[in-house]
């Protein structure tokens, strides 16, 4: 019997899932689809605020009031992403609480791109056009996600990523037709994020591990191989555009296939950056965490106060009846 | 703009996600606050990048550095409620900065309140919080004396009025926290009105120096 209901809604499941229909909360859904759901939110929640720390690097700094605005607004932006993806994970029955922790902890990841370091201003450039390029690239086909909360999530952030792209993009540009020196710099923060870009896409096909189920249940659309193709042939011609030139000398247009070739990823570097070892992830992890711990006291007087406010309010009720 | 900067710091730094956002909201508020005035005084650009310490003449209150987040707090409360005094008061008269005056105090009737209820949580929060809230308080009190200096060419502030008024709001939030208004100088770290003239303290160059790096570096660009 009960094995029976248990087959049903899982063919039921299947159905909704095989014919475009939305998961919501309530829904019955399989554990792993759960799990599988709550692991790819949470880091992409958790890539949403570490990803603060390389661009807000450079807040400070800023060359002009305009661009200084358009950084602020941007960081500030990120941290919003990472609140509705948070939300949109608790629907799930986890708590944002619970997915810091394992941040914290090193139990779930982030974006492996926010471990390389902003060295000079063009990398806010080249972070909104190459990064935030990739990120969309990945995002829109979430936005058809079978999970109701996440593509509805997905369809808010990527609005406000394809604002940021087109800002970098102009930020690298005023930089390339500036002067020499500016030109340089643009030309190597370019050199330098790149090939980091193309492995946000995640690992060849052949050694994803979580590619072919995500795909089965439309949490996925595309391969990573295919975005990452996809995202290649968006950026030759915005390479161009630009003046800048992308460090692959085996890009060339393939008449045949329709796509541009590229040059071999340095899958080497690729794990050992997830594994940890990257430029920044030791510094990235520990200002995170620093900012938690002491934050607390803060958090714990916003809690006792509101305590207060409770019982108050209760008293005053039971004085009233 | 000062202020701005400062609270630009907090970034990827709050204690909480919420925080991150409303810090950086209000940052963003008052650069934009800023670029309209400098703007009515000259090359926004230029003036912020390019005048050296002697010639700011803000606040000492807002150059003081973020320290925790009950030194935020305390100082967004004091400048935020002068604020919007001050900007109620040019709003309704007829000078140059009434249209920006205008925009500005929707924004700072939101600064002003999201202070109020941090300075509640902190104050009526834990022993912890009201400690440090105290602390921060009695820390940047000296530099409150400042905001009620009349300033050139903002004609029709009656500045001993706001300076009451701002004394009666601010002393009202601090009661409902259950603390009270410090007490002691409030002339500063010099006279009182001494930012107005170029007067800093020290942290500010460091400020300045920072912010101002890669456009003194790159003369004459643009960006």
């Amino acid at each position: 019997m009960g094995t029976d209901l248990g087959a049903q809604l899982a063919a039921a499941f299947d159905a909704a899932v095989a014919a475009d229909e939305r998961v919501e909360p309530r829904d019955w859904m399989p554990d792993e689809y759960r799990a599988s759901l709550v692991r790819q939110m949470a880091q992409h929640a958790h890539s949403e605020i570490i990803g603060m720390q390389p661009e807000a690097n450079w807040i400070t700094r800023a060359p002009s009031l305009r661009r200084k605005a358009i950084l602020m607004a941007k960081v500030q932006d990120e941290a919003g992403h990472g609140l509705y993806l948070y939300s949109a994970a608790e629907t799930l029955g986890t708590s944002r609480d619970e997915l810091l922790d394992k941040l914290h902890s090193g139990k779930q990841k982030y974006s492996s791109i926010f471990n390389y370091p902003t060295l000079t201003w063009a990398d806010v450039g080249a972070i909104g056009w190459l990064v935030d390029g990739a990120a969309i690239t990945n995002q829109v086909p979430i936005c058809r996600c079978s999970y109701g909360p996440y593509a509805r999530a997905m369809v808010r952030i990527c609005k406000e990523e394809s604002f940021h792209q087109r800002q970098g993009f102009e930020l690298l540009m005023a930089l390339s037709k500036g002067t020499e020196e500016q030109h340089a710099m643009a030309q190597d923060a370019v050199d330098r994020w790149w090939w980091p870009s193309l492995m946000m896409f995640g690992p060849p096909d052949d050694e994803s591990a979580h590619s072919a189920q995500s795909m089965a249940w439309r949490i996925k659309r595309h391969s990573n191989d295919e975005l990452r193709r996809r995202f290649v042939d968006i950026a030759v011609p915005q390479a161009e555009a630009l003046g800048l030139t992308l460090p692959d000398p085996d890009i060339k247009w393939n008449e045949e296939s329709g796509h541009h070739d590229f040059g071999a990823i340095d899958w080497a570097e690729f794990w050992d950056v997830l594994k940890g070892n990257g430029p920044c992830n030791e510094e990235r992890l520990t200002r995170r965490r620093t900012a938690h711990e002491e934050g607390a006291w803060v958090r714990d007087a916003a809690a006792a106060y509101a305590e207060k406010q409770a019982s108050k309010a209760s008293t005053e009720s039971e004085a009233r009846v | 703009m000062i202020l701005s900067h400062r609270l630009g710091e907090w970034a990827g730094d709050a204690p909480v996600l919420e925080e991150e956002v409303a810090l950086a909201n209000i940052a963003l508020d008052l650069l934009g606050q800023a670029r309209v005035l400098l703007s009515m005084a000259g090359d926004e650009d230029e003036l912020a990048f390019l005048r050296d310490e002697r010639s700011f003449r803000n606040l000492q209150l807002v150059e003081q550095p973020n320290g925790d987040f009950a030194h935020t707090i305390a100082r967004q409360l004091y400048f935020s409620f002068h604020q919007h005094e001050l900007y109620t008061v040019l709003a309704a008269g007829d000078g140059p900065f009434a249209p920006l005056a205008a925009k500005a105090v929707k924004e700072t009737a939101y600064h002003r309140d999201h202070a109020e209820q941090w300075t509640l949580r902190l104050g009526d929060g834990t022993e912890e919080s009201r400690a440090r809230m105290l602390t921060a308080l009695t820390a940047l009190w000296r530099y409150t004396g400042e905001m009620f200096r009349p300033i050139d060419g903002l004609d029709g502030v009656d500045w001993q009025a706001l300076e009451q008024r701002w004394l009666a709001a601010v002393g009202a939030v601090l009661e409902r926290a259950g603390l009270t208004l410090p007490e002691g100088r409030r002339t500063g770290a010099w006279a009182a009105g001494a930012g107005r003239e170029g007067l800093h303290t020290e942290s500010f160059g460091r400020m300045l120096a920072e912010m101002q790096h890669l456009h003194r570096s790159h003369p004459g660009a643009s960006w």
